[in-house]
């Protein structure tokens, strides 16, 4: 493998790794506030237990998602340094600003763990509430320097490839900054919702459970129903403008998330199936007339531009349609199951039969592949730039060859910790069961 | 004050910072290994109990030193990434297990064991390829093949230099960490830990400061621009013994209770020392981050946009504080945590 390339599967696959233990440590302390609410509101001791077990989940995976961060936070350096060079001079705000949530959020969720019995009630639910916010707003920093990457502003290159006129507050707010920033956040509350509905399910599914812990993890689905439900709907709305902003800022993309090749008014939407080269179009496809147009400019008659446009060497690689279909196609699927669940439950009154637990035990698993669905297309899909239209990914790489080394024993810690956590949580939860926590109330 | 030496001056004291705590973090965690199973002595629940909540504060130091350099100095990462790949990728794998086995360790009690020797020699592995990358910056061990640096392993891994750097580099860790474990071990009035910890700071103080001269000795000839420097220097490096002497003093001193050593007393001298002893050896290192190819005015970032980026720094830390005196106050001072059993 050439070095640019092992540089690229690295770093490509370490934010991979990473993001899966991110989302879950930006969307849980939403869950846990929202069950010390529960708990303050309806003094039932069910939800001051389930913020009590949720955070220790959380602690565990805490330590995962700082250690993971720290690697890709030095490894774009150590990989990227040409790009590095630039990000230092135009955005480094957002890295900055980033450190300073982070130390929030680690002095706070110390003070949750550690101290939790020494505080009283309403200073526990604030720095719960701390540690949420410190997570979030470093969520949307590290998306703005993405979002800046994708649309990048605030800055002109001259000839020689120096960086002049640089406005921090333009390359800030670049133009997919705001809009993808609550892309990033509400799919990240979405997705650790159905993770929680994941494991309630899966322990309602059990037979031999007593009828109080069969209570508790029924208050648990509720809670993540509810949130689950809003928040993918919000995350398709929003998902929506997304692509939209992508219409107006990078076609090419927008194209190649399509398969579209020749530019045309009311535009068809392609679900499904590949995009064939030879063909010049996708084949084995659902084509939904017109609705592509609709998407992108909000009328049937919109004009998309199509692939053909640009010279082929600037086109991302083809199989980015397929990256977006799964995350679009998750998306609306776990849109209709929590609605579907929550119709049942709320408004039919009936108790969840078997298939619709099962359906909600792989909602969780699915929801983290929409996300690193979501997250490849976005970085693929600006392939062959690391700086859309300014820096290629070729000259933004490192040159030693040591890359080969790191490569290897990454990819291995990588596997070894994911199935080490997954062995902790439930060597852990094994150890505490709800039962023993329960009785012990 | 030039912007770039201002900004020099920060990320010096981000990194003296870092020292400090990477210090008590790795050390504690040696600690820990070594006191974990001893029932003779609580010193190494002390060094865990004081582990948990911090080593995070001190992962954001590193993370913070990281952040600084590219963003003061974007013109050194070409080079600097091209030099550092392998120590800082293997030092990141390191304590990725460190800090991944230490959390899973508080909740899977039957692997207590495995998991604090892993913590007890990452905290001995991790220090050692950090302060390996001092003799680097020195010259001597950089080539330029077709415009691009590459780094000299083998003169490298030859040179006894390294060995000394190391041997420098962990002498200083356990000794400040076992200085503040007895600080923190008296907070906690727990006596039998206190003895333990003093003990060891007692012979390792004045190891440390005798492979700390000698390391200097063993610089490579290239090097020799920066003894040069040390030598033209000696009012700071000469304050810096002066409160080591007096910090090790203070280890001997009785207190009114007729116990030996004022720990705290000893603790800030120590705290000082390096800190003079950094900032003299950084001084010494100027103008150069590394020698000769790479100075601090050619990496500077464009001098406007470094004060906008200061402004930023002085409002976050203004906002932290009182949630460092909060986490303080918990952790370091209230003795129903110290106390647990
Ligand atoms: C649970 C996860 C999830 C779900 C269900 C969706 N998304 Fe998404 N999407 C993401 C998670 C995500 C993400 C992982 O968070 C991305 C990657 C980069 C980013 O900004 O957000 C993303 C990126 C992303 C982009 C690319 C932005 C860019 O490259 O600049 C578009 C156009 C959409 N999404 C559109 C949608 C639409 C129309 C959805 C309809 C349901 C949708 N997403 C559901
Ligand atoms: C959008 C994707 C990302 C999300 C949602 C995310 C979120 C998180 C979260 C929740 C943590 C744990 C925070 C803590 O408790 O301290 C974390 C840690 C970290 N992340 Fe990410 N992150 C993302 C991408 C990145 C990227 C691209 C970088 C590198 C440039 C990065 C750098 C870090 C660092 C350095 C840490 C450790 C901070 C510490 O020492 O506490 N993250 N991230
Ligand atoms: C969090 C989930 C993310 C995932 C799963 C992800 C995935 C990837 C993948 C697969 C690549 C390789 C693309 C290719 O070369 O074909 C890549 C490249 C890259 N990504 Fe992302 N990414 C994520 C977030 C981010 C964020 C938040 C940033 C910016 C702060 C970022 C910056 C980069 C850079 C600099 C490269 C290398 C240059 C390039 O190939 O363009 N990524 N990422």
């Amino acid at each position: 493998m050439d070095i640019v390339v092992m540089s690229r599967v690295l770093f490509g696959s370490s934010m991979g790794f990473h993001i899966i233990y991110a989302t879950i440590g930006v969307g849980l302390p939403i869950m846990i506030i929202l069950a010390e609410i529960m708990y303050w509101i309806k003094k039932d001791k069910d939800y001051a237990l389930m913020a009590r077990r949720w955070t220790k989940g959380f602690a565990i995976l805490l330590a995962v998602s700082i250690a993971s961060g720290t690697i890709v936070a030095v490894l774009l350096s150590l990989l990227f340094p040409n790009f590095m060079e630039i990000v230092g001079q135009v955005i480094s705000l957002p890295f900055q600003l980033e450190i300073f949530a982070f130390l929030i959020e680690a002095v706070f969720m110390s003070i949750y763990l550690y101290a939790a019995d020494r505080l009283p009630q309403g200073l526990r639910v604030l720095s719960i509430f701390f540690v949420a916010m410190g997570a979030t707003a470093s969520a949307i920093l590290i998306t703005d320097v993405h979002a800046w990457m994708n649309t990048p502003a605030g800055f002109e290159m001259t000839e020689s490839g120096a960086i002049i006129n640089v406005n921090v507050m333009e390359a800030f707010f670049n133009p997919s900054f705001v809009v993808t920033a609550i892309h990033v956040t509400l799919s990240a509350y979405m997705t650790v919702a159905f993770l929680v509905a994941s494991i309630a399910a899966i322990r309602l599914m059990k037979r031999h459970i007593s009828n109080e812990e069969r209570a508790y993890h029924k208050k648990a689905l509720m809670i993540s129903l509810y949130l689950g439900a809003a928040m993918s709907l919000g995350t398709a709305i929003n998902g929506h403008e997304t692509a939209q902003m992508l219409h107006e800022q990078n076609p090419r993309k927008l194209a190649a998330a399509e398969g579209l090749f020749e530019t045309t008014t009311y535009a068809p939407l392609s679900v499904g199936g590949y995009t064939s080269l030879e063909d010049g179009r996708v084949k084995y496809a659902i084509e939904i007339p017109y609705a592509l147009s609709f998407l992108a400019g909000d009328r049937f008659d919109t004009e998309v531009i199509g692939l053909n446009e640009f010279p082929e060497e600037l086109w991302p690689p083809l199989y980015v349609h397929i990256l977006f279909n799964v995350m679009v196609g998750i998306g609306t699927l776990l849109i209709a199951l929590s609605f579907l669940a929550l119709f049942w439950k709320v408004v039919l009154k009936k108790d969840f039969p078997g298939w619709m637990l099962g359906l909600l035990v792989v909602g969780g698993p699915l929801s983290v592949i929409a996300i690193e669905a979501g997250w490849c297309f976005s970085c693929i899909g600006r392939q062959p730039w690391t700086i859309t239209d300014v820096l290629p990914t070729a000259d933004a790489a490192t040159k030693s060859s040591s890359v080969s080394i790191l490569l290897f024993t990454f990819l291995t810690l990588y596997v070894v910790l994911l199935f080490v956590t997954g062995f902790v949580m439930r060597y852990y939860f094994k150890r505490n069961p709800v039962e023993k926590d329960l009785a012990a109330q | 004050m030039e912007a770039s030496t201002l900004a020099i001056t920060i990320l010096w004291s981000l990194l003296f910072i870092y020292a400090m705590l990477g210090s008590l973090d790795f050390g504690a965690g040696f600690w820990g290994m070594i006191y974990g199973k001893d029932d003779r002595t609580n010193a190494g629940q002390i060094a865990n109990r004081f582990l948990s909540p911090t080593w995070e504060v001190t992962n954001v130091f590193f993370v913070i030193f990281v952040v600084a350099l590219v963003s003061f100095f974007p013109f050194a990462t070409t080079m600097l990434s091209s030099l550092l790949l392998v120590p800082v990728g293997l030092g990141l794998l390191l304590l990725t297990i460190r800090t991944t086995f230490m959390v899973f360790a508080n909740h899977a009690n039957r692997y207590q064991n495995i998991l604090r020797i892993t913590s007890g020699i990452t905290g001995l592995i991790i220090p050692a390829l950090l302060v390996s990358m001092l003799p680097i910056t020195l010259g001597g061990f950089v080539e330029f093949v077709d415009d691009y640096p590459q780094l000299l392993y083998g003169k490298l891994l030859a040179h006894p230099t390294l060995y000394m750097h190391i041997a420098f580099g962990l002498t200083t860790e356990l000794f400040i960490s076992a200085v503040f474990l007895m600080d923190y071990s008296k907070e906690a009035e727990d006596w039998s830990a206190y003895h333990t910890y003093r003990k060891h700071a007692l012979w390792l103080g004045p190891i440390s400061i005798a492979i700390a001269m000698l390391t200097i000795g063993t610089m490579p000839e290239e090097a020799s621009w920066i003894v040069d420097n040390i030598e033209a220097n000696p009012v700071w490096f000469g304050l810096s013994v002066a409160f080591f002497i007096l910090g090790y003093a203070s280890l001997y001193i009785k207190s009114k209770h007729g116990r030996k050593g004022l720990a705290r007393l000893a603790m800030t001298f120590i705290i000082i020392q390096y800190g003079i002893a950094i900032y003299a050896y950084g001084l010494a290192h100027l103008p150069y981050l590394i020698y000769p190819d790479l100075t601090i005015a050619d990496s500077f970032t464009d001098p406007s946009i470094f004060y906008k980026l200061l402004v930023v720094y002085a409002a976050g830390f203004a906002i932290l504080v009182p949630a460092f005196i909060l986490f303080w106050r918990l952790f370091l001072k209230d003795q129903r945590y110290l106390k647990q059993q």
